[in-house]
């Protein structure tokens, strides 16, 4: 069965929309879009190393992301206003990988690839990359949901409850590196934080709690992945970005609802 | 690591505290015992909230050292709590938070609280009155050794103030648990304390709300003359006495 590359594609896109419909809950209410962003964009400088080395991709860009997200995480709260240091990170990043892939001359690289995603070439070794790193992610946000939560509400809060908010949060850090890895050959670097965002702001109108945003989210990200991958299919258009745009289209459909669940009271 | 004595909850032994090169405390002794009511006053400014959060494990002191006795449980209630509009939360929910309770567990602490019957609402959507029973009833579930509240009523009237007070009151029979407050509502706060800490920077005095109130560093901090009618009073002053500096410093206060 997992012969078949849609069959292959469609399971990629899935398992990505797990992950990041989980997470991306937390990226929303911890406002860490440019977090995300910074983390996604350093996984192009790993393209550059680990095709440069002559390694598999998924390491290089695991690596690279994790090292970039310790980084924010080590600098976050030390004065330099926090949107301007992701800003410098986030697109220094991105331009030391693209300068990076064009050093590692000879091995000829589409950017594409990597800056869009191209879910259609995933082979069984990516797969099993992305289904692990999914089912990790998951596992984790189920075991720290509590603390991550209480960490999330208030800071304080949580130090008064023996739980270390600034621990909490290095965990949301590994876990966002996690999802880039898992998701750059699905949508790509430059759309990850697309991916992790929409699914989460459509399902905001509709929850009541935090599990339920968190269900709605993955719900909504599993829809847009197999939605944007049949709609490219359809109209032969890139499915990164076709996937974004189902996600938006939902988040756009869900607004009218919000405008109902208020006026319910 | 040192120890508590029997019976005392939490110490803070020569805690010193500064934001940049400002000293925010310096030189803090206190301790709170089993069952006690204790509240601390001082002017805006005056390292009221820093003291709290440097005892809850929120900021780490600079020098000296915070001893909890083993296993301690506290109820800690903040003094803003900004809820992010993008998390949907309701008030069942939040108090599930850190641990789970059950439906029974949360109705009774709701209700201790004077915030009954609001398991369904959005905290979003409460008023700032039930918005702190709330918190306050979050703080209960983990039935504390000490209730930590900074700034309770802040934004609450004067009847909801003394409501809330007298509640505090209630909830400490109830629970056995000490509580340790931070106010500016002083007249309201010395009748409900066992023991006062005027706080300035440092301990400018501390003891029963009487002996407090009879202080000179008390009066210098506060005024006098503010007995009985609701009276909005400012106050300059320039008590000098271990040696940091505040610089000409109002405060405004009301009853």
């Amino acid at each position: 069965m997992l012969d078949d590359f849609l069959i292959r594609a469609g399971l990629a896109a899935l398992g990505t929309a797990l992950a990041a419909g989980g997470l991306g809950c937390f990226v929303v209410w911890r406002r860490m879009a440019y977090f995300g962003d910074a983390t996604a964009h350093a996984a192009i400088l790993g393209v550059a190393l680990a095709l440069g080395q002559g390694m598999a991709v998924f390491p290089g860009v695991l690596g690279v992301a994790l090292a970039m997200a310790l980084a924010v995480h080590a600098l976050s709260g030390r004065g330099l206003a926090h949107d301007t240091l992701l800003g410098v990170l986030s697109h220094g990043a991105l331009a030391l990988g693209l300068v990076a892939v064009a050093l590692t001359g000879g091995v000829r690289v589409d950017l594409d690839l990597y800056l869009f995603g191209d879910v259609l070439t995933v082979g069984r070794a990516d797969l099993a990359w992305i289904w692990s790193g999914a089912t990790l992610v998951g596992l984790v946000l189920w075991w720290r949901w509590q603390a991550l939560l209480t960490a999330t509400l208030n800071p304080d809060l949580a130090h008064a409850s023996g739980i270390d908010p600034r621990r909490e949060s290095l965990v949301l850090t590994l876990l966002l590196a996690a999802v880039v890895a898992v998701a750059i050959k699905v949508v790509g670097a430059l759309l990850i934080t697309a991916l992790l965002i929409i699914p989460a702001a459509a399902a905001r109108s509709l929850a009541r709690t935090p599990e339920a945003m968190a269900a709605l989210s993955v719900g909504a990200a599993a829809l847009a992945a197999l939605g944007g991958l049949q709609l490219a299919l359809w109209l032969d258009t890139p499915v990164g970005p076709s996937i974004v745009c189902v996600a938006v289209t939902l988040f756009a459909g869900s607004l009218p609802l919000r405008a109902l669940a208020q006026g319910r009271g | 690591m040192s120890r508590l004595v029997k019976d005392r909850l939490i110490e803070g032994r020569g805690l010193e505290f500064r934001r940049g090169p400002e000293p925010v405390l310096v030189g803090v002794d206190m301790s709170i015992a089993r069952g006690e009511i204790v509240t601390v006053v001082g002017p805006n400014g005056s390292g009221k909230s820093t003291l709290l959060r440097l005892l809850i494990g929120a900021l780490r002191p600079e020098r000296g050292e915070v001893i909890r006795a083993p296993g301690l449980r506290i109820g800690y209630v903040p003094q803003s709590l900004s809820i992010d509009p993008t998390l949907p939360l309701t008030v069942r929910r939040f108090l599930d938070l850190p641990r789970r309770v059950g439906d029974a567990e949360a109705a009774r602490a709701l209700a201790q609280s004077g915030a009954a019957g609001l398991e369904q609402r959005q905290m979003v959507g409460l008023s700032g009155g039930q918005f702190q029973r709330v918190l306050l009833a979050r703080a209960v579930l983990c039935t504390p050794d000490l209730l930590i509240l900074d700034e309770p009523t802040q934004g609450l009237d004067q009847p909801g103030s003394a409501a809330f007070y007298r509640r505090i009151d209630e909830l400490r029979r109830d629970l056995g648990c000490a509580v340790l407050m931070v106010s500016h509502e002083l007249h309201v706060v010395m009748s409900a304390s066992d023991r006062v800490i005027c706080l300035n920077g440092h301990i400018c005095c501390e003891g029963t709300p009487e002996v407090v109130s009879a202080a000179p560093a008390y009066r210098e901090l506060f005024g006098t003359g503010t007995g009985g009618a609701l009276a909005l009073y400012r106050h300059e002053h320039d008590h000098d006495h271990s040696g940091h500096d505040h610089s000409s410093h109002s405060h405004a206060g009301h009853r």
